[in-house]
């Protein structure tokens, strides 16, 4: 049996029955990572040694006949942007190429816990930004489906790891579709949680009122088991809230879908379009009600977050200085000032620098009531349209993303050009909700992604209406 | 949208370092996203507001009470240039 073929439910079971042990699940992955990641290089490091201690740990709790929690003894991958203490964690960046990690985020003090086994850090975009993880310093990561392509980004490492059964689930961060984005491309389950639902203590930050960590996951099932795991509010993070899931059986008869007419415009490849357009009938089909729904401001969902994910970054990437932590230029500048100017030239690439050039433009004097101020009041309209929306249907179905992974180089040196491919999911950052990238058929033999979008804290609604779709088998 | 003089000002306020080259490059791609940007002050937005907090958190408060960290030496340890327990910089003034 291909251990690294089963979902968690299936690994769990077989531990609890002594059907084989975390140590040989644990060395099965291992041994996938030892094949797959020098081409696909979804891994930045990996945490052998650490990786099958905790396994044991876990077999001896099990020869004990303890009760053990669903994530116990299942290998996992964090994107390297969240913290586990005593391991690097670098955000792809050779600013923090050498950086070790002092504490353990929230979300890893959680799997912890539960005796998760972590396989090492992966891949992605430096600093969480890009769409494509071409941007990391360290190299780029190929996607599993077609290693001439990418994997999406920014989470691309986590999403080839699990596509390519190097992990059974990772965690990844979406500020403006970077989970989605790569599930989409891989073919992977990927949850991008409402705002304020999992704590983002001790990841870093890029856009604070944006980021948010969730799961990439081989089925629906799965990232459920994994949001369940991490959510919650934490006194770490005075953003995170304390909210009951509702836990109602949903039923495709009589469930009400918006389809948004401003999503399905020209730039959407046509193939993506009809297996869209396929799927949306699949859940008419079951009995579901679908009706055209508009989200008028869509078309400033693009410049808005720019504005806004650009501000925040250049304001939380300044922390990167060359003065407490990571790669510094200390002992070679004349004067404070070089130390900062020379740290920064060097430590950071070139999408991060243009980021902060832009953030740090937007937000000069003179253009701050033009940009920053006038991207806010935007934000506030683009939330109140899905408020409006949600007023007529259940949740809304969009593709997430207008093409199919594209080949690796094809957009890199266009900037604008790899921003527009986030239209369909940074209006759901802008808007605080949860949405769902769920593998829907395959365009050009390539994964196409449903993007499944609820009402704030609907994420159990979500899974439901996923978990539908996964039950049809697509 | 944006000359070389202002891209040079802004990579100074950013603190970030850019050769010749870098400038005319970001001169370039500032400009284009710039802009894009542009498309909106065409839209109306005055009656919006320009907060966008979730209506579930209001007044995040805790008690201000003195704690201690146990990893000081590991965050210490991270740092470039230190000098008798002190993070070093160059002169400031």
């Amino acid at each position: 049996m291909k251990l690294s073929k089963l979902d968690i439910n299936q690994l769990h079971q077989g531990l609890v029955k002594k059907e084989f042990s975390s140590q040989e699940i644990t060395k099965d992955f291992l041994e996938q990572i030892e094949k797959k990641n020098k081409e696909i290089f979804a891994y930045l490091s990996v945490h052998k040694e650490s990786a099958l201690a905790q396994a044991e740990k876990v077999d001896a709790l099990i020869a004990e006949k303890k009760e053990i929690p669903l994530l116990a003894g299942i290998p996992t991958a964090m994107k390297d942007i969240i913290m586990i203490e005593g391991e690097k964690c670098t955000a792809a960046s050779k600013i923090l190429a050498d950086y070790t990690a002092s504490f353990d985020a929230t979300v890893i003090k959680k799997l912890k816990e539960q005796g998760a086994v972590i396989l090492g850090k992966t891949n992605m975009d430096e600093f969480a930004m890009g769409s494509s993880t071409e941007n990391s310093a360290f190299g780029i990561t190929r996607n599993p489906c077609d290693t001439e392509r990418v994997p999406g980004g920014s989470s691309g490492g986590s999403a080839a790891a699990v596509a390519a059964d190097m992990c059974v689930y990772s965690l990844g961060s979406d500020t403006g579709g970077s989970i989605r984005l790569p599930a989409s491309f891989c073919g992977t389950v990927g949850l991008k949680p409402t705002y304020g639902r999992i704590s983002r203590y001790g990841l870093m930050a890029f856009a604070s009122s944006l980021d948010q960590i969730g799961p990439l996951t081989k089925t629906v099932a799965d990232a459920k088991i994994v949001y369940d795991a991490i959510k919650g509010k934490d006194p770490l993070d005075s953003t995170s809230v304390e909210v009951k899931d509702e836990d109602k059986k949903i039923s495709v008869k009589g469930l009400k879908i918006g389809v948004p007419k401003e999503y399905f415009v020209k730039g959407m490849d046509p193939e993506v379009e009809k297996v869209i357009r396929e799927t949306i009938k699949k859940y008419e089909q079951e009995g579901a009600i679908i009706e055209e729904i508009s989200l008028p401001s869509t078309s400033y969902a693009l410049p808005v977050y720019y504005i806004i994910a650009t501000s925040e970054a250049s304001s939380n990437l300044a922390r990167y200085d060359g003065i407490k932590y990571g790669f510094s230029k200390t002992k070679d500048s004349k004067s404070l000032l070089d130390v900062y100017l020379q740290s920064r030239e060097e430590g950071m690439g070139e999408e991060v620098r243009r980021r902060i050039m832009l953030g740090t433009y937007v937000l000069s004097a003179g253009y701050y009531d033009a940009y920053y101020i006038k991207a806010q009041k935007l934000r506030n309209i683009i939330k109140r349209d899905f408020a409006q929306a949600f007023e007529k249907v259940d949740v809304i179905f969009t593709p997430v993303s207008p093409t199919v992974a594209f080949k690796i180089g094809d957009k890199i040196a266009d900037p604008l050009s790899m921003y527009l491919g986030d239209i369909y999911t940074i209006s759901v950052n802008l808007a605080g909700l949860p949405a769902m990238s769920t593998p829907c058929g395959k365009a050009h033999n390539l994964p196409v992604g449903l993007q499944i979008i609820g009402p704030e804290f609907s994420e159990n609604k979500i899974f439901s209406v996923g978990q539908i779709l996964e039950n049809y088998g697509h | 949208m944006i000359n070389k003089e202002e891209v040079k000002h802004i990579a100074e306020l950013a603190r970030l370092g850019l050769n010749e080259e870098e400038i005319k490059t970001m001169e370039k791609e500032l400009s284009s996203i710039l802009d894009y940007m542009e498309t909106l002050k065409k839209v109306d937005a005055e009656d919006s507001a320009i907060t966008n907090y979730s209506k579930l958190i209001e007044n995040t408060m805790r008690e201000d009470k003195i704690k201690t960290t146990e990893n000081n030496a590991q965050l210490m340890g991270a740092v470039p240039e230190m000098e008798k327990g002190f993070i070093k910089v160059k002169t400031v003034l």
